[in-house]
């Protein structure tokens, strides 16, 4: 298997429910050993498009192609290549852990022998020794996440699909099930939702963003930084006696300079950020402008801007721009 | 067929696992045994007839009491996409499911055998209709799981899914007694439909093709039928 092999390959991916469009002509590609942080918020697309990978649910459009298998033709052998854990790890909870682990291998074809050393390693994996003989329903949110996992590892599968795996866990078991995901990543190819960018920086080599049904952008982490990254200063001015209002087009006739906002900041004080190029620093042309206009500048910070500021613009169109 | 098998086992295992096996079953023998035997020694005649004609209706209620859970409560509580995202086909789904609560359905049947060893010693009973009883209502009961297993995949609430089932149920084990209330060429198929009219002949002892044939074909349409609604998940 090449490092460089196409895992998911989807073209145009439509599904409607009914009227409502829930995917529009969404397209990427995951290639083998890869971590693909699949993110969006609540209700952008990203669990119908899980849905759709293991062939639970089936398009309205679309092409798409796992481990080199159609949808359409081959939904049991996807399945069987596949490993998923839907939102919320939904298991019997009438059964043991064990039960379920030897049931899922069952269901796998699995024979006795190797499912019982399928659920050994996994059980070990996923950190599942205490609560082997318990009862699914008894178990914490944390543990039912890291069975669910276990049950999606059992088979070995090439392919991991988790939707949203660290929802409704506390801070520490958070770490824990994304040290566990970054681990199973060196060996299988991963694609995990998520609306916590944290996620996709700590897990994911690559991300896909998606907005109501439409992808919106895909890169490394890095890659997105650079495309979509700007700068953004904040101008903290004493508030002048008069002119307030031309202190916006003062900003914007400085070279590099994309956009100015006017922020609530407090009674004698006039918050502005501006946005700016990446590679530039337009600090030193401010504080000029600002000193020429006999002005009193009280703060200037430049940040670099983060993925989830990018993550904010790329999805909070309607909400418009900035003010949030 | 090994997927098939293990949701077979492990629907089986689970009624054990939870009080609604043991529930139902021990209401159910309680309710034939109360009904059955308190008129038994008001007549001097050791048969099992009353006991085949009172079986029907407790049926009615305890199949949807053992299917309505079947495919509902997966779909509520979301194991179904779990299971079904597994290689299993949706026919292992459906055929694993029903072959459970059918056994839980022969199992409580072979539980009241003891009904008719006990009575067989207060005289002389003549086992040939009690066999054919029996069948018969293996044929009945195996219907009512199919109609429950069906109303089950129908819905998302276990409820709904019992009383949909108990309504089915009880129209076609009842609709040979409302013939006179149907126009006259309706009432042949109102004959023809009833669960009661079919079952007759076994409970007096005769095996006719045509009644296993009405059974099975029913069973099958039934079970066609769930399979297309979890099926129809995939379209909407």
């Amino acid at each position: 298997m090449s490092s460089n092999e196409l895992m998911i390959e989807v073209k145009d991916l439509t599904k409607s429910y009914g009227p409502i469009r829930a995917l529009d002509g969404v397209s990427f590609e995951v290639r083998a050993g890869e971590v693909l942080g699949f993110l969006g918020p609540n209700g952008a697309g990203k669990t119908t498009t899980m849905k759709i990978l293991t062939c639970f649910i089936a398009p309205t459009e679309g092409q798409v192609l796992v481990g080199g298998m159609d949808i359409y033709k081959d939904p049991l052998e996807i399945r069987r290549n596949v490993g998923y854990l839907p939102e919320n790890a939904p298991l019997y909870p009438d059964m043991l852990v064990s039960e379920y682990l030897d049931f899922a291998g069952v269901i796998r074809g699995m024979s006795g022998a190797d499912r019982k050393v399928a659920a050994d390693r996994v059980i070990g994996q996923c950190g599942l020794d205490e609560v082997v003989y318990q009862e699914i329903r008894t178990l914490s949110k944390g543990f039912r996440q890291r069975a669910g996992l276990a049950q999606a590892m059992l088979h070995n599968p090439r392919i991991l699909i988790l939707d949203e795996p660290t929802s409704g866990l506390d801070p520490n078991q958070i770490v824990e099930i994304r040290g566990l995901i970054k681990n199973i990543g060196k060996e299988h190819t991963v694609i995990l939702s998520t609306h916590h960018l944290a996620e996709v920086q700590a897990t994911a080599g690559r991300v896909v963003i998606i907005n109501k049904g439409k992808r919106v952008a895909d890169g490394t982490p890095r890659e997105l930084e650079q495309q979509r990254g700007g700068a953004l200063y904040e101008v903290v001015l004493r508030k002048p006696a008069d002119g307030a209002d031309e202190i916006p087009a003062v900003f914007e006739q400085i070279d590099g300079v994309e956009a100015v906002e006017k922020m609530e900041g407090a009674d004698d004080e006039l918050v502005f950020v501006v946005t700016g190029h990446a590679e530039t620093d337009v600090r030193s042309d401010i504080f000029r402008a600002v000193v020429d206009k006999g002005w009193v500048l009280l703060g200037l910070v430049r940040k670099q801007v983060d993925l989830e500021e990018i993550f904010r613009s790329l999805t909070v169109v309607d909400a418009g721009k900035g003010v949030e | 067929m090994g997927a098939m098998l293990a949701i077979w086992r492990r629907e089986f295992r689970s009624y054990f696992n939870s009080p609604v096996a043991y529930f139902v079953i021990t209401v159910f023998l309680a309710l034939v045994g109360i009904m059955f035997f308190i008129p038994f020694f008001a007549q001097d005649r050791v048969s099992m007839r009353s006991f085949f004609s009172l079986v029907p209706f407790l049926f009615v209620f305890f199949a949807p009491a053992i299917t309505m859970r079947l495919i509902a409560e997966e779909r509520r509580s979301g194991t179904l996409e779990l299971l079904i995202t597994m290689p299993v086909r949706d026919v292992d789904v459906i055929l694993g499911k029903y072959a459970a609560a059918l056994s839980l359905l022969v199992v409580a049947l072979l539980l009241t055998l003891p009904y008719a060893i006990t009575i067989s010693f207060f005289g002389p009973l003549d086992w040939g209709p009690v066999w054919g009883g029996y069948l018969g209502l293996l044929f009945m009961g195996a219907a009512f799981v199919a109609i429950g297993l069906m109303t089950s995949s129908w819905t998302e609430n276990q409820i709904v899914a019992f009383m949909v089932a108990l309504f089915i149920s009880m129209m076609f084990l009842m609709v040979d007694r409302f013939i006179v209330f149907l126009p006259n060429s309706l009432a042949p198929w109102g004959e023809y439909l009833s669960f009661t009219s079919h079952f007759s002949n076994a409970a007096r002892g005769m095996i006719d093709s045509r009644d296993v044939i009405f059974f099975l074909s029913f069973v099958l349409l039934c079970l066609f039928l769930a399979f297309r609604s979890l099926e129809s998940r995939r379209w909407r």
